[in-house]
Parts: C-alpha cells; sequence; structure tokens
C-alpha cells in the first residue's frame, strides 16, 4: 500500500463541526481561576511605584502577583535566561508583562489590571536600527562575520557594481487561536494544556518556576490555532504563570491573551535593512556581494541568534556566488523580542538576494529571469546508475561549505516558464502597460532554495511511542505538535503503510511529555521528517517482531512475512492484521515499541560559519502578476502560477495547502502587513483593525500549484520533503512583481521597501519617475 | 432566544462561551474583524451573518440564534459546505473554520456565490483561502438542507416576543418611545448594530448599563423616496441601504460594498455610522457630497441640517442631549457621484483616505461641484476650497493641476499608522485625477483587472 494519498486532515472532520477542542474550549473544573496581565506603559524605566490596590479590591480577584512573589526561576526565555515572566525593578519595551492578576473570570482579571497605578522613572529607549546601532546596543560582543572569498576586492574589480539599502519590515504571526494555556495541579505534579509548539520547553520552564523536576510537569498539546513559530516560545509565559498561581492557589488556572495583549506582549518577526554591495559581469554574473544584516531583535536574545544566523545561510538563495561576505548586527531594542516565525531568518536572507538582483537586471537592463539562471547552483547531476562519480562535475559549494547536491531548479524552472507562459505574458503587459498611464503591469518570478534541519545540531532528534493492541487498532504518539499543517495525518499514513493498513485504523492522540520525553519544537518544518522517521522506526521494531513470530510459526524467513491491504502473509498462510495482532498476543509478543531517529550527516560550525547544518534543500519557485494604480499605489495580485520540490510528497492534498497558505502569508508580509510603532516606542498596530493579514480577496484570483515530481536524493521519510516553512518565499515573486510595476512608471528604479503598502508603492512609482 | 435576568452588554460569544458550554464559536479577535466567532441569527427579515463578539444578548432576544453546532443536521448529516469543507480540504488548523462554516452556510441558504464578499469578514491564516473557495464553489448546486430552514418556520409559528426585561436596559417599539424615553434619560448610550458600541465592553472593558437598544424600532428601519429624495431610517442597516441604492447610486452601493464586512454591515445602521462621529466612518464623506439632509429628534421636536454641518470637530458633533439621529435624506439621483475608498487591505479595512465627488459638467465645464473626505481631517469634511478652485473651469486635468494648491486650504491631515500626512494629501488630489479619468472614460480602477 502507497504511503501517499491527499487525505484530508486528521480533524478535518471535527474543524467543520466545531467539535475540535482547543485548549480554551476545554472543559475547567469548578473553581478555575482566570489570570490577565498588568502590562507596561513605557517603553524603557524603572519601576519607580508600583500601586496595586485598586488592583487587589477590584471584584473577583483573588491574588495579584509580582515579581518577589514568585517563588523559583522568574524565566520564560528560551535560551539566556533574559526574560523574566514578571518585571524586576525594570520594564524594557511597551507591553512587559509587569503584575499577574488572578481573578474568577477572564473578564474580571483584565478589568483589575487595568486599575493598576505604575509609577516610572522614564529611561532613554532605544527603538530603531539607527539608533541601537549608534549605542552599540547588541546580542553578542560584536557582528558575526561570514565570508568566502575576497567580495570587496571581486566587487571593485568587476565591470558593473549595484549598490543600496533595503528596508524589509517584521510580521505579525496572527495565528487565529490566541496564546492560551490551563494549569491543572495535583498530588503527582503539574499537568499543563498549552497552545504550544514546543511542550518539553513548556514543561522545562514550569519545572524551573515551581521548582521541581522535570518528570513533575506534564504537559499536553492536542492542538493549536496556528503556530506559524509565534508558539516555539511565546508561550511559556502563559504556561508558567498559570502553573505558579495554580501552585499559590491550589486551583486550576488558566490564561488567555486577549488579541491586542496578544500582539502587544509576544514577538514577531525580525525586521531587517540590508545593505548590499554587488560587483557584476558583463553577463550579469555576480563576482561578488557584501551584505550588512541589521536585524532588529527586541528586548531579549529568545531566538535571534539563530534567527539571523539563518538570514546568513540564505543570503545565497538559488545562487552561486564565488566571493560574498555577510555581516549581521543582532540589535537590541526595547520593543517585542522578535521570535521565530515561519522560515526563521530564511526569507529575510532570501529577499537580500532576491533584491540585489532586481537591481542588477534593472540597472543592466537585462531580463530578471535569465539573469537568475545565469547566476544558478549548478545543476544537480543525476545519479545514473554505472556513471562514475568522477565524470560528474563537482557540485558547487555554498558560502558556508555545504555542497549544493540536489539543485533542481534549472528545471524546475524550465517547466515554471512554460506552464506559467512566462514569455507571452510578460510580452502583453509590455505592451499592456505602454497604452495604460493610470494603471500598469508586473510580472515577476523568483525560486526559493531553503535549508532543512535545525541549524542548532542536536535539535535533530525524535521520538515516537506505538501500541497495536490487541484488536488490530493503533494507537500512537511522537514529539511533533499539530498546528493546522497536517503533521499528524501524514504520520498515521507512515505508520499505517508500515503496517499495511488502512489510515484510518490509526489513532494519534495529544502531544504529551508524558509519552514521548525530550523533544524538539516543531519546527524548521522538520516536524514530519523528524517524527515520521521516529514512528516508522517504531513500527518497523514491532511490525519486525510480528513477522518473527509468524515465520517461526509458519516456518519461512522473517523477511518473507509482508504486510499490505489489511493482510499479513506469511509462508503459505495469510491473515487479516486483527488475526495476526491477536495471534501475537497470545504468543506473548510485545506490540509496544518506542522508535527513535537522529538525522544523519549534518555537522555545522556556527562561530566559523561553516560546516553542512542541512541534510537537504527544498526547492520551487512561482510567478506572480500584480497590477497597480499610480495614482494611490493600491494594488493586487491577479495571477500566481508555482512549482514546489516537496519530494515525493506523503499528502500532496497538505502539502499544496502548505504551499498555498505559504505564498499568501510571505505575500502579505511584503504587501499589506505593516507594524507600526510610535516615537515612543508603543506598537500602534496590535489589532486586525489596524494590522492587515490578506484576507479572501487579497489571494491571486488566478492560482495554479503543482507539485514537483521527484523525490529527495536523501533517505528521508518515503523520500519526500519539509514544505512548512519554504513556500513562504515564493511570495516574494508578488514583491518582485510589483517592483517592476513600479519600474514600468519611469526610467529610475523604483527602490520600492517592504511592505509595498499602497503608499510605499506610490513612492517608489514617483522615484522610478525621477520626480 | 429569551433573554433574560443577564447583563445588558454581555455579548453572545461570552453567553455562548462560558454560561452554554458550546465552545464551537470562536474568539479570534473580539473585535468584529476576524469572524471566528460568526453565528446566524434569523428574524422576520430573514437570516444574516453576524459576529457574535459584538452582539449583545437584548440585541437576539425575540430571534432565533444558530451556531456551528447547529450546521450539521439533528442526525450529524453534514451541511454540503461542510462536505466540501473537507473534500477542498479547506481547514487546516481549524480555529477559523467554523465562522467560514457559518457564513458558508448563511450564504449557501441565499444562494449566494459571491463567495469573496461573503467571506471578506473571515480571517484565515493558514489556507489562503483558494481550498476554502473551491469548496464554496463545489456547494453552490447542493440544496439547502432542511434544517437551515427551521429556524425561519419556527419564528413564524409562534407569537412575537414581549421586549426583553433586562435590568437596566430599555427597548423602545418606535421613535415615539425613543424619543419620549432619551428625552428624559439624556445620559443614557443608545445601541444599534453594537458594532462600534460593542468596542467599549470588549476593548475598553465597560460595563454598560442605562441602555436603550434601538433593533425593535421598526419605524427606523425604512427607506421610502420622497419629493426631496431617499430618507434612510437611522435605523436601516449597511446592508440594507447598499441594496436599496443598487439602482439609483451605484457608487454609493460599491462604496457600501467595501464597508467593513458582510457580518458588520449586516449589523450597523445608518444611524451610527454618521452619530458617532468617525473621521473615518465611510458614509460620511459620501453623504455631504451628496448635500444629505439629517433629521435629528429631541422627544417631539425635530430638526433638520445639512450632514456637512453636523460635524463640528473632532469627535464633536451638532447634537443635543437627548437628541438622536432619525433619519437623513439624499437626492434620488447624482449622476456624477464617485466614491473611492483607500485603504491598505482592498477589503474589510478602514479608510486611510474616502474621496466623494460629485459634479455636474454643463458642455465642458464643471458646473457644480460638492467633494468631501474622510481621514483628510478630524471630521468628514467638506473640500470648499477645491469646489471653489474647479467651479466654472473646463472639466480637465489642466483645471486640476490648478485647482492642486487648493487641497492644502482644505486639509491639513494627520500621520498615524494607516496613513502619513503627506501620502494622504497626495492621494486625495490624485482621487480628484482619477475621477477626471474615469469619467473620461480611461480605466483607473484596479479592481476592473484580470490576469
Amino acid at each position: 500500500m502507497s504511503v501517499t494519498r491527499p487525505l484530508p486532515h486528521d480533524s478535518a472532520l471535527l474543524h467543520v463541526t466545531g467539535a475540535a477542542r482547543y485548549v480554551d474550549d476545554i472543559p475547567t473544573p469548578a473553581g478555575t481561576l482566570h489570570l490577565a496581565f498588568g502590562l507596561s506603559e513605557i517603553a524603557h524605566g524603572r519601576i519607580a511605584d508600583l500601586d496595586l490596590s485598586a488592583v487587589h479590591n477590584a471584584p473577583g480577584v483573588v491574588r495579584v502577583m509580582v515579581a518577589a512573589d514568585l517563588p523559583f526561576a522568574n524565566d520564560v526565555s528560551a535560551l539566556a535566561h533574559d526574560e523574566p515572566l514578571l518585571a524586576i525593578d525594570r520594564v524594557h519595551y511597551a507591553g512587559q508583562p509587569v503584575f499577574l492578576v488572578v481573578a474568577t473570570s477572564h473578564r474580571a482579571a483584565r478589568q483589575a489590571a487595568r486599575r493598576a497605578r505604575i509609577g516610572y522613572d522614564p529611561l532613554p529607549a532605544i527603538l530603531t536600527l539607527d539608533q541601537a546601532l549608534a549605542a552599540g546596543s547588541r546580542f553578542e560582543g560584536g557582528p558575526v562575520i561570514w565570508q568566502r572569498g575576497d567580495a570587496a576586492a571581486a566587487i571593485a574589480a568587476a565591470p558593473h557594481q549595484v549598490a543600496g539599502t533595503f528596508d524589509v519590515g517584521g510580521q505579525e504571526h496572527f495565528y487565529l487561536e490566541g496564546q492560551v494555556a490551563l494549569a491543572l495541579p495535583g498530588d503527582d505534579g503539574m499537568t499543563v494544556q498549552s497552545s504550544t509548539q514546543h511542550p518539553t520547553e513548556i514543561q522545562h520552564k514550569v519545572a524551573e518556576a515551581l521548582g521541581v523536576p522535570m518528570h513533575a510537569v506534564r504537559v499536553q498539546t492536542r492542538r493549536m490555532g496556528g503556530g506559524f513559530g509565534g508558539k516555539e516560545s511565546q508561550g511559556n509565559a502563559l504556561a508558567v504563570a498559570c502553573a505558579v498561581a495554580a501552585r499559590a492557589t491550589g486551583r486550576p488556572c488558566k490564561m488567555r491573551y486577549d488579541r491586542d495583549d496578544d500582539m502587544m506582549i509576544t514577538g514577531k518577526r525580525h525586521d531587517f535593512r540590508i545593505d548590499y554591495r554587488a560587483g557584476v559581469d558583463a553577463e550579469g554574473r555576480i563576482m561578488g556581494l557584501d551584505f550588512r544584516h541589521l536585524v532588529r531583535c527586541g528586548w531579549s536574545m529568545d531566538l535571534s541568534l539563530p534567527v539571523a544566523d539563518r538570514a546568513m545561510l540564505h543570503a545565497d538563495n538559488a545562487y552561486f556566488i564565488p566571493a560574498l561576505r555577510i555581516e549581521s548586527h543582532r540589535l537590541r531594542t526595547h520593543t517585542q523580542s522578535a521570535t521565530a516565525f515561519r522560515g526563521f531568518g530564511g526569507p529575510q536572507g532570501v529577499i537580500g538576494v532576491e533584491r540585489v538582483l532586481d537591481h542588477i537586471a534593472h540597472q543592466l537592463g537585462r531580463d530578471p529571469v535569465a539573469l537568475r539562471r545565469a547566476n544558478f547552483y549548478a545543476a544537480a547531476q543525476p545519479s545514473a546508475p554505472g556513471t562514475p562519480d568522477a565524470i560528474a562535475a563537482a557540485p558547487q559549494e555554498t558560502h558556508y561549505g555545504q555542497e549544493v547536491e540536489d539543485f533542481i531548479l534549472h528545471d524546475l524552472l524550465t517547466q515554471l516558464e512554460k506552464s506559467s507562459q512566462y514569455a507571452e505574458r510578460k510580452a502583453r503587459i509590455l505592451a499592456w502597460n505602454s497604452t495604460n498611464r493610470t494603471l500598469k503591469r508586473g510580472i515577476a518570478l523568483s525560486p526559493v532554495k531553503f535549508g532543512i534541519s535545525f541549524t542548532l545540531t542536536h535539535l535533530n532528534q525524535a521520538g515516537a511511542l506505538v501500541h497495536v493492541y490487541q484488536d488490530g487498532s493503533i494507537a500512537l504518539n511522537h514529539g511533533g505538535t499539530e498546528m493546522g499543517q497536517g503533521l499528524h495525518r501524514k504520520v498515521c499514513q507512515v505508520a499505517a503503510a508500515a503496517f499495511g493498513v488502512a489510515a484510518e485504523r490509526v489513532r494519534i492522540t495529544a502531544t504529551d511529555t508524558g509519552k514521548v520525553p525530550n523533544t524538539s519544537a516543531t519546527a524548521a518544518s522538520s516536524g514530519a521528517d523528524l517524527n515520521g522517521m521516529a514512528v516508522q522506526a517504531a513500527c518497523d521494531t514491532i511490525r519486525g517482531r510480528i513477522a518473527a513470530f509468524l515465520a517461526a510459526r509458519e516456518d519461512c524467513a522473517a523477511a518473507e512475512v509482508h504486510f499490505a491491504d489489511g493482510r499479513v502473509f506469511a509462508g503459505e498462510a495469510e491473515l487479516s492484521f486483527e488475526e495476526a495482532v491477536a495471534a501475537a498476543y497470545l504468543a506473548r509478543v510485545s506490540l509496544s515499541s518506542t522508535g527513535y531517529y537522529a538525522t544523519p550527516k549534518i555537522r555545522w560550525n556556527r562561530v566559523a560559519g561553516r560546516g553542512r547544518p542541512f541534510l537537504y534543500f527544498a526547492y520551487g519557485a512561482a510567478v506572480s502578476e500584480v497590477v497597480i494604480d499610480t495614482l494611490t499605489g493600491e494594488n493586487r495580485i491577479l495571477r500566481a502560477d508555482i512549482i514546489h520540490d516537496a519530494g515525493a510528497s506523503l499528502n500532496p492534498a497538505l502539502d499544496t495547502g502548505q504551499v498555498e497558505g505559504g505564498y499568501v502569508q510571505g505575500a502579505g508580509w511584503l504587501t499589506t502587513e505593516e507594524l507600526i510603532w510610535d516615537d515612543q516606542g508603543r506598537l500602534r498596530t496590535h489589532a486586525p483593525s489596524t494590522y492587515k493579514i490578506p484576507a479572501c480577496s487579497d489571494r491571486p484570483a488566478e492560482f495554479n500549484v503543482a507539485l514537483w515530481q521527484g523525490e529527495n536524493r536523501e533517505p528521508t521519510i518515503y523520500r519526500s520533503k519539509a514544505v512548512g516553512e519554504p513556500p513562504l518565499m515564493l511570495g516574494i515573486s508578488a514583491w518582485l512583481a510589483l517592483s517592476a510595476a513600479c519600474a514600468a512608471c519611469g526610467p529610475h528604479y523604483p527602490d520600492l521597501r517592504a511592505p509595498a503598502t499602497p503608499e510605499a508603492v506610490l513612492a517608489a512609482v514617483t522615484r522610478a519617475r525621477g520626480a | 432566544m429569551r433573554v433574560t435576568g443577564e447583563s445588558p452588554t454581555r455579548s453572545v460569544l461570552d453567553w455562548l462561551r462560558e454560561s452554554r458550554a458550546m465552545t464551537g464559536t470562536k474568539e479570534g479577535c473580539n473585535e468584529g474583524d476576524c469572524g471566528a466567532c460568526t453565528v446566524i441569527v434569523t428574524d422576520a427579515d430573514g437570516s444574516r451573518a453576524l459576529n457574535a463578539c459584538l452582539l449583545f444578548l437584548p440585541q437576539i432576544h425575540g430571534k432565533a440564534l444558530r451556531t456551528i453546532e447547529g450546521i450539521a443536521g439533528p442526525a450529524g448529516a453534514l451541511h454540503p459546505v461542510q462536505q466540501a469543507m473537507i473534500t477542498h480540504h479547506g481547514s487546516q488548523c481549524g480555529f477559523c473554520t467554523p465562522g467560514i462554516v457559518v457564513s458558508m452556510a448563511a450564504a449557501h441558504l441565499a444562494g449566494r456565490r459571491d463567495h469573496d464578499e461573503v467571506l471578506a469578514g473571515n480571517l484565515c491564516r493558514c489556507t489562503g483561502y483558494a481550498p476554502i473557495i473551491r469548496a464554496a464553489v463545489a456547494a453552490e448546486t447542493a440544496p439547502v438542507p432542511g434544517w437551515m430552514r427551521a429556524d425561519a418556520l419556527a419564528l413564524a409559528e409562534l407569537a412575537p416576543e414581549p421586549p426583553a426585561e433586562v435590568t437596566g436596559v430599555f427597548v423602545p417599539e418606535n421613535a415615539d418611545a425613543l424619543a419620549a424615553w432619551y428625552a428624559a434619560h439624556p445620559d443614557a448610550t443608545l445601541i444599534a448594530g453594537a458594532t462600534d458600541a460593542g468596542l467599549w465592553v470588549t476593548k475598553g472593558l465597560r460595563d454598560l448599563d442605562n441602555v436603550a437598544f434601538l433593533n425593535r424600532c421598526k419605524d427606523l428601519q425604512v427607506i421610502t423616496l420622497t419629493a426631496e429624495g431617499y430618507r434612510i431610517g437611522a435605523g436601516v442597516t449597511v446592508a440594507q441601504l447598499r441594496e436599496a441604492m443598487a439602482e439609483p447610486h451605484p457608487a454609493l452601493a460599491e462604496l457600501l460594498r467595501r464597508f467593513a464586512s458582510e457580518q458588520i454591515r449586516g449589523a450597523a445602521t445608518i444611524g451610527g455610522n454618521i452619530a458617532n462621529g468617525s473621521p473615518i466612518g465611510d458614509l460620511p464623506p459620501a453623504l455631504i457630497a451628496l448635500d444629505a439632509r439629517l433629521h435629528l429628534r429631541q422627544g417631539a421636536h425635530r430638526r433638520s441640517l445639512a450632514v456637512a454641518d453636523f460635524f463640528l470637530d473632532y469627535r464633536k458633533q451638532d447634537r443635543r442631549p437627548g437628541e438622536f439621529v432619525e433619519a437623513v435624506t439624499i437626492p434620488a439621483t447624482a449622476p456624477g457621484l464617485a466614491c473611492y475608498k483607500l485603504s491598505k487591505r482592498f477589503d474589510q479595512d478602514i479608510s486611510a483616505v474616502c474621496g466623494c465627488f460629485n459634479l455636474t459638467i454643463d458642455g465642458s465645464m464643471i458646473a457644480s461641484a460638492r467633494i468631501a473626505f474622510g481621514g483628510m481631517a478630524g471630521i468628514p469634511k467638506r473640500a470648499q476650497a477645491v469646489e471653489a478652485a474647479l467651479i466654472g473651469r473646463t472639466f480637465d486635468e489642466a483645471s486640476l493641476d490648478a485647482a492642486l494648491p487648493a487641497f492644502a486650504l482644505d486639509f491639513a491631515p494627520m500621520s498615524d499608522m494607516r496613513a502619513s500626512a503627506q501620502y494622504r494629501l497626495q492621494a486625495a488630489r490624485n482621487m480628484a485625477l482619477r475621477y477626471i479619468r474615469e469619467r473620461r472614460g480611461e480605466t483607473a480602477s484596479i479592481a476592473e483587472c484580470g490576469a
């Protein structure tokens, strides 16, 4: 039975009937208390006076806690122990939790929190990249610099130079389900229900806060209403607050952020300023390229270092750049602590070099697609049987020393150019633009090459627990969490394929630190790669035991026992799967096993910026067509064509969903989604009324998505490829198409910023005209 | 629904989730922007999709409420839109899905196929919407399940509910009753659609009492054609006005298409949109450009004034204590009217600038001009200097060029999270240019472009 099937999401029926339970939907025991944080109103200052008497006296308030009331660790950071749950003397951003209200209802807690009177001694706030750079406000001693070759010399020696500065904005996750946690105290310890991508980290932080070993904390996550990286570390505060309050009161405690609080408190995608200088030969090939990344990290370290690293790792995107230097400044500001967001720095790295190519194509008057092809890495050599390796050209190395062995974009682009009718449409648009003065169209193609594996090598491991019950039903747990991506369905398909049964026979229950320990975050697109392999290993163990038992009974070799279509074939015997399982049980064969997987081949020296951080690369490309209104800058995506590489897809329907959703989310990041802080460092766009994610009509009216027909060269789970993050970067084609439309308005380079709001587009139109 | 013994401003969403343990209806934003809490409310006027977060319990008294838990049949049979959402992989994380399914089911019941419009008020962060629209299209031809018609049938058979008896709440049956009560209680809060007042409760965390709910004042919910034009009752919803204006005022109807979302338009009223005095409300600039007359009432005393004169200063209107907006009258026709809404996102966004132009051209000359903008000042404001600079000139771009300096005389807009002052001014001028180009037959709307 082939593993590949376009089965619906495992909870689809529950979703459409409203029966799927999220943390806030779980029935709570009588007496459950509700929590809310009181937040800092200023970006930086000392707390001079904290008058909480009115909070204490508010209706329904049971307890009010400040930092000094916390019994053990006051820390909810991912790594650096620099993020207190409640502020200690000083506040570092507007929105930082200062105190905690425990009350009899969600509304009572929120109402009470607003009654605080906090007096501050304001301190100078560092808000912008320029301010941080000037003040030397940064994480790590100085910039991280990786280089290959002598970029400065190569740029100077090249016939053409292109230089510029490019601002790319951050992005709010806007998971539809806000952050939420529920803690239930029990005599065995604390059980926490959390909407988190990282149950083990919740367990770890709760244990530290309660001063107990990790075995005294159990974290469960059935599903999230969206994550996108925003629930990798940002759920810690709620879970820890609930656990601490539950211990203090002896009652269950629940906390969910109101949407405005969620957006004020939690981190977002890092905004970047990218300075670039490139030297280009007469054919448009980049001879040397120098990047400076200014990364606004916010007030605490969180995951900013690996995010900034990944931006550097993707500064080449799909292009071989012989001399490349990247200088990355991780700047500390008094704003929300920027965090993981789908792509994890990769999108900022990729758009940097795509911007450079956009600029080069404009300056040299070259076709943007031909220019990209000219700079591509060498094509992967087909591993034709009998071909001596020596004959194949050696793969080219990235700037960090990883050989690009699997580069498929030459062929993928050829197919996409054809299916999207790129050349014909480009010609049509040129003609259309010449007869329309008010509206202009643009079309652009952009590729993505995205490295798959956690760059922190030890995270590339996973565990699973599989039970086969005596009736032949199968239950499994693994370390991954379900946030909508369909991971549980894919993993069920893997288990079903291992036993040769229908996927419906397999049940996945909530992710549970009590069942599979020491899990990594469901992040870095790794969910199916890691957990699929771990589940397969566990299934193979059990299947091997059943096979050995049947082989002995039927007098055949264990290797000849095989499982397919709900049947088991051993020698002359044929049994139903249930019969085989029941027989094995009666013969005292263990039908439960753990499974484990650790990604092979990878090694990475972060300080030197050298090694093989990724097991493989995932690829894709998109063509977008847009139209702009040159009077107001309003714009629309008219059509998008995508071919994306999911390897040998485990589930083409779910993978297509990731591609479509990723594209729209990426296009949103670069168009309508604009985060605005005022000059006091207060976020002004903290609700959907002011922060605009794509709405229904913002998707491309014509939207053609196909999966590349191929398989992973690496032995991943059924040769599939990770698909969570890479498609987000396909949205860059929409931004490039907007740049092309602006460029159609005049002779100058439009220097379009991101996000390309109507206002930004109009400014770019004005620049293109040279006005 | 029979509402008793609840706080006057308890939202339907909180009541469902907290008191009834019906958790299929989700809270995504609690401000009417995400649609995760969409429910279907049925009354004598039909069935509407509304946001439960901005709906107070007294508003649904005497009506039928259907939540996601009631979209599948009593025996668990799936509604066609539910089955299509599964078949077409329309859910990923599933959190927005109940609201989306309810919106789709309401549209399916009404036989609608304008899916982008139906779903403009339902945000999804996972799917990119494509599979949701595929599902909506796939379900179009499926028959409406019987249970979806049960609410209207049941209501028709029941005796009308007397008004809800909720402490601190007055529910008038007509405008006379409202006028008498409000004159005696001038400090009270009037709640019509609750799409703005709801935010005082959900976001401002205020507990309102001493409120009147106007939804039972049927005499405020009518549009009549009089000698002066269309007299639009204050209780007419934006959705109703849009439908009524499709023929006589297509430009106004098109502007209203982009007014918030399906769920908000079904609740928000004309009177509320005018009376709250927002500088960025979408209706007032159009009303000013149409030279609409506003009808105010205080007890038995009535007066009328130009809408333009109602807005005095930021959030300050010419409305006396105990006086309320009873109606507004617009001309029967205005063929020269064009309305341009500019926002970061095309659908369901608040205007950065909303420009409304109403010019009459005599031969090649501009005979009259009424121009008004939202988002350009502390109030919706008429562009009198621009009008003066245009009237009597030739209707062409050269005249506009000559009139450009007048924009700065009329407006000194502010910078905020929606747009900078400079951009607002530039866009306002360019809207005038677009008006000329469009009226001269040039394509100037991106909405009309396809690939």
